[in-house]
């Protein structure tokens, strides 16, 4: 009876449950960033685009109110020297002084601006927030082989736009492959050719959402490849000390383990 | 220790003399790590080292992580950012803790389920079981309010939910709940005593560990076969056993290095991968998750709460029975709450007189089962409470409480048990003589 019971339910499950999670969340490809795996690391080249794609787009709806502005030039970012920093902070950003009852611009120990639309969300954490992949069947296997997939779902939402548009309720909205349910609020932000690289890449829509999404994986995790050296040190260190204990461990038993083998 | 017979400190200078008769401190230290334990403990006895480490890991990253955050609803987000950002280390700190809490959990669910299949939980140890339990409901409680703490969406909303359970309760419910949240919904009276406590608990736990070695240490080791030590002599108790202290340390040492080189890993390498991305936005009480799931230690305990939904035949006759008092939604906090109550009660429920799984053909399997219907229902856990989910969860549920109520009971009186070692000593040579190719024949064939 029980065991009747609990196969039909898994024949059920095993039909209902792709059909369910195919549903509903979006297409997220799975780009190839410089900072995946163990061994990757932020490409500097990358998030200092990254930085002008956000400042010339996203930064006239969105904000970043997490992310102090000198941390542009930590090394493990995108390493910018301290007198750009302090002149990109003036040139882009005010910020209101309650000493001075005025406005001021920002210097380097100011953080980004917030969000200028009530309706744009902050996008400090926005890659750790999101997650790209999931499943197979709520297993969270596919997080483990492709990560978690946060910059791929920000690059997958700016590329993902088709083009559609459509009015509901006074808003438009607008058409996104990435998008879980379909259809954004966000009009698509990038046409290709949105800045200027001074690098001379090319600023294709792919390209400019690349390195934007990079560029907020690092806003979201300023600190990852100072934890990846602290978890490679951790793990060398402590598979050294393994194998010291592990030698240990087998000097002290091996009198107590011939011991039954001589009674015997 | 009471218990099995072994050798004593002697304080032998003038200063050890003088210390042991006004403080024997020494002399307790000493029998704490001399204490006999079975020479046959195999690789599942390890956990409770693990655990220990894990509580002094978690009250050591605790403290410090304390010193920079701040407990209030428009800062507590912004202060854990600033953790991951400015504080020296601070990233390091925060993903240790984090998932230090996933190590705890994972190292005492193996620690649980050795007990259950060894039958640790068995006379002469029930004591030490059930402060097991009262340690492990400890955790529970620490762990869902530390999660509370960084104030993210899911802190936010599995704190609704959960202090919602309460609510649940007839007469008193809505009272309880108002009370624990220190007002009408999770806001900044609730944040700041769940920070009281969080950092509270782990010192209760700690105060509980203690008195869980020492009840354990008075009883003595279980072991694989379940057979007791030999005490009748320090020379016959001294063939069963080996003192803690190196053979043990280092065993434990060993593995307990080889664990953290993985959680190093995890720690370095994919830190978020345990927790919710959502977690990742700062709470709101406007705007609610698709998907409220609390954490994977947690999980199949929530499968067993949302099991019981209003149109299970079962919910509905209690619901009839208790004229509405007992609703489908307080059958599920019950449910939940005995599910524990039920593993507690394991030394009564078990009938066999024998002590090991090991032993025991038909337990074995129902054993088996047992652990996978636990996995079964942390992964129905993180499903969206709709069909088939509901239905498994119900299945996984029953399972759950037939293994305690129906087939520990009964598998004691129906089972014929295998013939167990006479002495943990027989045993041990058995293990090391097959190993090594030996003549010696063999009582039982372990495992």
């Amino acid at each position: 009876m029980f065991i009747k019971q609990l196969t039909a339910a898994v024949t059920a499950l095993a039909l209902t449950a792709g059909a369910g999670w195919a549903a509903g969340a979006g297409y997220v490809e799975n780009f190839d960033f410089s900072f995946e795996g163990p061994f990757g690391t932020y490409d500097q080249n990358q998030l200092q685009r990254g930085l002008q794609v956000y400042t010339q787009v996203c930064s006239a709806c969105h904000g970043l109110k997490f992310v102090p502005l000198r941390t542009l030039a930590d090394e493990g970012g995108p390493n910018l020297p301290e007198d750009q920093v302090r002149a990109y902070a003036e040139q882009n950003y005010e910020i209101f002084d309650a000493d001075l009852d005025d406005f001021r611009p920002r210097t380097p120990v100011d953080h980004f601006p917030e969000s200028g639309l009530e309706a744009a969300p902050d996008l400090s954490l926005m890659a750790k927030a999101r997650a790209g992949f999931h499943g197979p069947y709520g297993t969270g296997l596919n997080q483990l082989f492709k990560g978690m997939g946060g910059a791929e779902y920000i690059a997958s939402l700016l590329t993902g736009y088709t083009g559609e548009e459509k009015e509901e309720a006074g808003t438009f909205l607008y058409e996104n492959t990435a998008f879980p349910g379909g259809w954004i609020a966000m009009a698509p932000p990038l046409y290709g050719d949105d800045v200027e690289y001074a690098d001379g890449h090319e600023a294709t829509i792919e390209h400019l959402s690349e390195d934007v999404a990079a560029f907020l994986m690092w806003t979201a995790e300023p600190k990852m490849m100072a934890r990846k050296q602290a978890g490679f040190t951790g793990v060398i260190f402590l598979t050294v000390l393994s194998v010291l204990l592990y030698l240990t461990n087998k000097r002290i038993w091996a009198s107590a383990k011939g011991k039954g083998r001589k009674d015997a | 220790m009471a218990g099995i017979p072994h050798d004593h400190y002697e304080p032998t200078s003038t200063s050890e003399k003088w210390l042991h008769r006004r403080l024997p401190i020494v002399g307790l230290m000493y029998d704490t790590i001399m204490l006999p334990t079975p020479k046959n403990l195999n690789w599942m006895w390890i956990w409770g080292i693990v655990l220990t480490f894990c509580l002094m890991m978690q009250i050591i990253t605790g403290i410090v992580l304390v010193m920079h955050y701040t407990p209030h609803v428009d800062l507590a987000f912004a202060s854990v950012e600033h953790i991951m950002r400015n504080v020296n280390g601070g990233y390091m700190l925060r993903y240790m803790h984090a998932n230090g809490a996933s190590l705890f959990f994972l190292a005492v669910y193996f620690h649980i389920f050795r007990g259950l299949y060894y039958g640790s939980y068995k006379a002469p140890r029930e004591v030490t079981w059930i402060i097991g339990m009262l340690i492990y409901v400890l955790m529970m409680a620490t762990v869902f309010m530390g999660y509370v703490l960084p104030w993210g969406q899911m802190s936010f909303w599995g704190a609704t939910v959960i202090t919602g359970l309460f609510g649940a309760i007839p007469l008193i419910g809505e009272g309880l709940q108002t009370w624990l949240l220190g007002g009408p919904a999770v806001d900044n009276a609730t944040l700041t005593r769940f920070f009281s406590l969080h950092y509270l608990l782990p010192f209760v736990t700690l105060g509980l560990v203690v008195v869980h070695i020492w009840a354990f240490h008075t009883t003595g080791n279980n072991n694989p076969t379940g057979v007791e030590v030999r005490r009748t002599s320090k020379a016959e108790a001294e063939k069963d056993t080996l003192p803690f202290w190196p053979y043990f340390v280092m065993k434990d040492l060993f593995a307990l290095a080889v664990i953290m080189v993985v959680f190093f890993a995890v720690v370095g390498f994919m830190p978020n991968y345990l927790g919710h991305p959502d977690n990742y936005i700062e709470a709101n009480a406007l705007v609610t998750p698709a998907h409220i799931v609390p954490e994977w230690y947690l999980l199949p305990f929530y499968a067993i709460l949302r099991a019981f939904t209003s149109d299970v035949w079962l919910v509905i006759g209690v619901e009839f029975i208790t004229g509405g008092i007992i609703d489908a939604k307080f059958f599920g906090v019950l449910a939940m709450f005995a599910a524990i109550i039920v593993m507690a009660l394991a030394p009564w429920l078990d009938t066999s007189s024998v002590r090991s799984g090991r032993y025991r053909p038909m337990f074995k399997w129902w054993f088996a089962f047992l652990v996978l219907d636990f996995i079964f229902l942390m992964w129905l856990g993180a499903m969206p409470a709709e069909e088939p989910y509901a239905s498994l969860s119900l299945i996984g549920a029953a399972y759950w409480f037939a293994y305690f109520l129906v087939i520990l009971p009964l598998l004691g009186v129906i089972e014929k048990p295998l013939p167990q070692p006479a002495t943990i000593e027989e045993d041990y040579d058995a293990h090391y003589a097959s190993k090594t190719g030996g003549t010696k024949t063999l009582v039982n064939p372990a495992e």
